[in-house]
């Protein structure tokens, strides 16, 4: 059987011509792409943002009733300040099942869950529905001017024993 | 005659409650399909159960919890639905009791003798589906006119509806998730449901009932799918649908969704059960999860194990034989996978079992 011939012409890429234009192609597809990607991932870093601060004062303790849960910082910052014999605490409003926000049951003086039906005591800790954890506590303290001071960047898990840390609790004498 | 009708109504409030309700259905599942096919498949019976289905809606509306349910216009679709699935079910078990006939005669089922006397594409099969799609988009441009979006007001991460619903097709999942831990009930079991769905064509090498109807010749397959299908997934839709009210609390279907109403739902986990009132050390949970957890560990592990074994070697002998190894413990793993969630939803409402094992720690409970 004859080998076939291809036509030869003047002008006919090579191989390394192929190869090089090739590179070429692929080094602008990256280049394209990264930039792109970058532009994208420069929208998680808004320039400014408009959710209300991660650290807040939140008035004298006086003015929280004794065994009474809080709801006035609920829709502004998500938590739940509670007071007890001993002293202050300050519960996020996220359910630890899958992130809905429970609500506040005065006459049965539990957090339920509108999802899944999670429920937890006024101290966070769950004891009904599915939620495998109970509720975090945020950092709690005094500011220089006697004020309660809110911090949302640290919790405390209980399940970790953190709710023994003195700043997941803010002690009233 | 109002005592009478109270009667009625707190009857079927109490028989809708889950445990009565997912008994009753798992029964009414076995009898339909082992001991009353032949009745169930008769004309006389659809025509009975579509109507006294209407009947039964139609007459209940008159309670104003209960029209107010089914009138939703998000609930609308499902209740269509559920005469839709009871059309289906019949018709499937009518086809599969005349072939099942036939077979026993040694003759050629149904869809055989039909594929001998050949139908034109034009006009036969584009008319009927020139038909069809008018009907369709009739019934599409009816309802988007009649029934209004179930919009809601703008979404706030601090504010969940009460009760807040899934989509309808996804409430058999959100159901789910009361047993199970997210990662179980959000993750694995529907990862396990697609692929499982994926794999029965693989699984099952059944020549049997390849193109027409039959249950004799493939009980197994048949049940075991439709057991899926009927009582995991559209049972729970119903849960989901028509019987979850505000905080996810359970509601008969006359019940009035009561914000407050409390229902007593402490749940422990059997590490608790275990130490707690047995008084094993000293009544309190060791810190050390896997001393901690230990049984709930062994049960789960022996469950799967134990439970391959016992198909294995007892109850799906001949399948194993036939099937070979690698298809019967894949089937054996979504099977038993399967059987967990009944398992999990049984003890939770006998015992109030929360966690057979409680690793809240690592984000690991089952």
């Amino acid at each position: 059987m004859p080998t076939p011939k291809f036509p030869e012409s003047e002008n006919a890429i090579t191989r390394r011509d192929f190869f090089n234009w090739v590179v070429v192609g692929w080094a602008g597809f990256a280049a394209a792409m990264g930039g792109a990607l970058t532009a994208i991932g420069r929208l998680f870093f808004p320039n400014i943002t408009f959710e209300p601060p991660q650290q807040f004062k939140a008035g004298f303790p006086a003015e929280y009733a004794v065994n009474k849960v809080d709801e006035r910082f609920k829709k502004r910052y998500g938590v739940w300040i509670v007071r007890n014999e001993r002293g202050i605490y300050c519960l996020s409003t996220v359910c630890t099942h899958l992130g809905c926000t429970p609500n506040w049951l005065e006459g049965e003086a539990k957090f339920k869950c509108p999802c899944h039906g999670s429920g937890f005591y006024s101290t966070g800790i769950n004891f009904e529905g599915p939620a495998p954890r109970p509720l975090e506590r945020y950092r709690i303290g005094r500011s220089e001017d006697g004020q309660i001071a809110i911090d949302k960047t640290v919790k405390y898990q209980f399940e970790k024993g953190q709710w023994n840390d003195p700043s997941s609790f803010l002690e009233l004498a | 005659m109002a005592t009478i009708g109270n009667f009625i109504t707190s009857a079927i409030n109490a028989f809708c409650q889950p445990s009565i309700l997912f008994t009753a259905s798992c029964i009414l599942f076995y009898l339909v399909f082992f001991r009353w096919r032949e009745k169930f498949a008769e004309k006389k019976t659809l025509y009975w159960m579509e109507g006294s289905m209407g009947v039964f809606i139609f007459v209940s509306c008159l309670n104003p919890t209960f029209r107010s349910v089914v009138t939703k216009p998000d609930n609308i679709p499902i209740v269509g639905m559920l005469f839709l699935v009871v059309f289906f079910t019949w018709l499937a078990v009518h086809k599969m009791v005349i072939n099942d006939r036939l077979i026993d005669q040694g003759l050629d089922v149904e869809n055989k003798k039909e594929a001998k006397e050949l139908v034109f594409t034009w006009p036969d099969l584009v008319f009927s589906e020139f038909i069809c799609s008018i009907i369709a988009w009739c019934v599409l441009l009816i309802w988007s006119i009649v029934l209004k979006a179930p919009l809601e007001e703008p979404a706030n991460p601090v504010e969940t509806p009460n009760p807040s619903k899934a989509p309808w097709y996804f409430l058999g999942l959100q159901e789910m998730l009361v047993y199970y831990d997210p990662w179980l009930a959000g993750v694995v079991f529907p990862t396990l449901i697609v692929v499982g769905l994926i794999l029965i064509p693989f699984i099952d090498i059944n020549p049997k009932g390849n193109g027409y109807y039959t249950f004799k010749e493939r009980k197994f397959a048949i049940t075991s799918f439709l057991f899926g299908f009927l009582i995991l997934w559209i049972l729970l839709i119903i849960y989901g649908t028509f019987l979850r009210g505000p905080n996810w609390n359970f509601f008969g279907p006359y019940e009035v969704w009561d914000l407050h109403k409390l229902e007593v739902l402490k749940n422990v986990n059997l590490s608790e059960y275990l130490f707690r009132s047995t008084g094993l050390n000293g009544g309190k949970l060791p810190d050390n999860p896997f001393l901690r957890e230990g049984l709930g560990m062994v049960l789960v592990i022996g469950y799967f194990v134990y439970g391959t074994i016992l198909l294995q070697k007892k109850w799906m002998k001949n399948l194993y034989e036939k099937m070979g190894k690698p298809r019967f413990y894949i089937l054996v793993g979504l099977l038993l996978s399967m059987g967990a969630l009944p398992i999990k939803m049984v003890l939770r409402w006998l015992i109030n079992l929360k966690y057979i094992v409680g690793i809240p720690e690592w984000f690991f409970n089952i």
